[in-house]
């Protein structure tokens, strides 16, 4: 009866073969659904901060520079790979990629950093986009910052300089 | 030359403690699949020990908790002298989803130094065995900080003191700026 369990044994184990996976020397893929780090695409995104708000745990973070600029920072460090800021983007600007390997000595280096250009309505003052960087350029009332001195800069004083302004800078003023 | 080190110190075999000092179990889950035979990480040498003095590696699940940070910081210093500290999850990492709840501190990282970082919520077994890796310098780290910038300035940017008008043209003073 002990011979014959025994055999059992080693049949069963003969039979297992190697199962070990040779993972660090080849590559090791993911199920599909697999849902890795997000990855942002700047292109894409409107800036609505909406991924911002709906991040469980407050990992994207939203800094606007100037009016025209905002800064979405993604630290990478609590995330928790959940999919939510994905699922709730409505431009589809973030993906859930199939990366896992992000191990590192330091954590600055899952950091994602967008630098976003909005365009301000000249009305409610709120950010848009254009869809195309001519339409951008064409809009009325289309003005930007001098980031470095922290003044405004109309870019229409460059053509009319002795005219009183432009309709568009009366609604601004 | 935090990779050298670890090269010299560690060549030949590391001996974890694994602490978790507050995470939900998911990352001890992914830690000990990590020691089985399908992954099996004693083939780089690799064992799991019951205490911090025999250990050269910490791996710390769990964010740092009011009630187990000063556990941790003793079984930190308990370990002996070349050592290093992986933070596992992203709860060790950077504190998780409960990063501002009342009894946690925060990431690991505030209770003791963490030389390197294996976030995902677990991470997977291949993510662990990856950071593992990473540290005894048998791949290369592939992650860099990424900084996407949608468009440049852009249109050169006029500073209205510099122009000059002269007749009808308006002329640009610094138009080497532009
Ligand atoms: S995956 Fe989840 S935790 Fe990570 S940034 Fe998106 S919403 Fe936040
Ligand atoms: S990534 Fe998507 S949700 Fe987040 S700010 Fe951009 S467009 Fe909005
Ligand atoms: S990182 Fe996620 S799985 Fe790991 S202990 Fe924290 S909550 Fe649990």
């Amino acid at each position: 009866m002990s011979v014959l369990s025994k055999l059992k044994e080693a049949v069963i184990c003969l039979r297992a073969g190697r199962v070990t996976l040779p993972y660090p020397a080849t590559a090791r893929p993911v199920p599909e659904k697999f849902r890795g780090r997000p990855i942002f695409d700047a292109a894409k995104c409107i800036g609505c901060a909406g991924c911002a708000s709906n991040c469980p745990s407050r990992e994207i973070l939203v800094v606007d520079l100037c009016q025209e600029i905002r800064i979405l920072q993604y630290l990478g460090r609590r995330c928790t790979y959940c999919g939510r800021c994905a699922d709730v983007c409505p431009e589809k600007a973030i993906t859930m990629s199939h990366e896992f390997e992000t191990a590192t000595n330091c954590i600055g280096d899952i950091r994602q950093r967008l630098d976003l250009f909005m365009s301000t309505c000249q009305r409610c003052g709120r950010c848009f986009k254009e869809p195309s960087h001519l339409e951008q350029l064409k809009q009325k009332g289309y003005r930007f910052d001098d980031v470095q001195n922290e003044r405004w800069v109309l870019r229409s004083q460059a053509y009319l300089t002795s005219e009183a302004a432009v309709d568009d800078m009366k609604i601004e003023i | 030359m935090l990779k050298t080190l670890c090269q010299k110190m560690f060549g030949r075999s590391l001996w974890v403690y694994h602490a978790n000092s507050g995470g939900c179990n998911g990352c001890d889950i992914e830690v000990l699949n990590v020691l089985t035979p399908y992954y099996d990480v004693e083939r780089f040498g690799i064992k799991l020990v019951g205490s911090p003095r025999h250990a050269d590696v910490m791996l710390c699940q769990g964010p740092a908790m009011r009630a187990t940070a000063k556990a941790l910081r003793r079984a930190y210093e308990a370990m002996p002298a070349p050592k290093l500290v992986f933070a596992i999850g992203s709860c060790a990492c950077g504190g998780g989803i409960w990063f501002d709840s009342y009894s946690v501190l925060g990431p690991v990282e505030k209770i003791v130094p963490v030389n390197f970082y294996i976030p995902g919520c677990p991470p997977r077994p291949e993510a662990i065995i990856y950071g593992v890796a990473v540290a005894v310098g048998l791949v290369d780290k592939k992650t860099a900080p990424v900084q996407f910038k949608q468009l440049e300035m852009p249109i050169p940017r006029y500073h209205p003191s510099d122009l000059r008008g002269s007749g009808e043209m308006v002329v640009y003073e610094k138009a080497e700026k532009v």
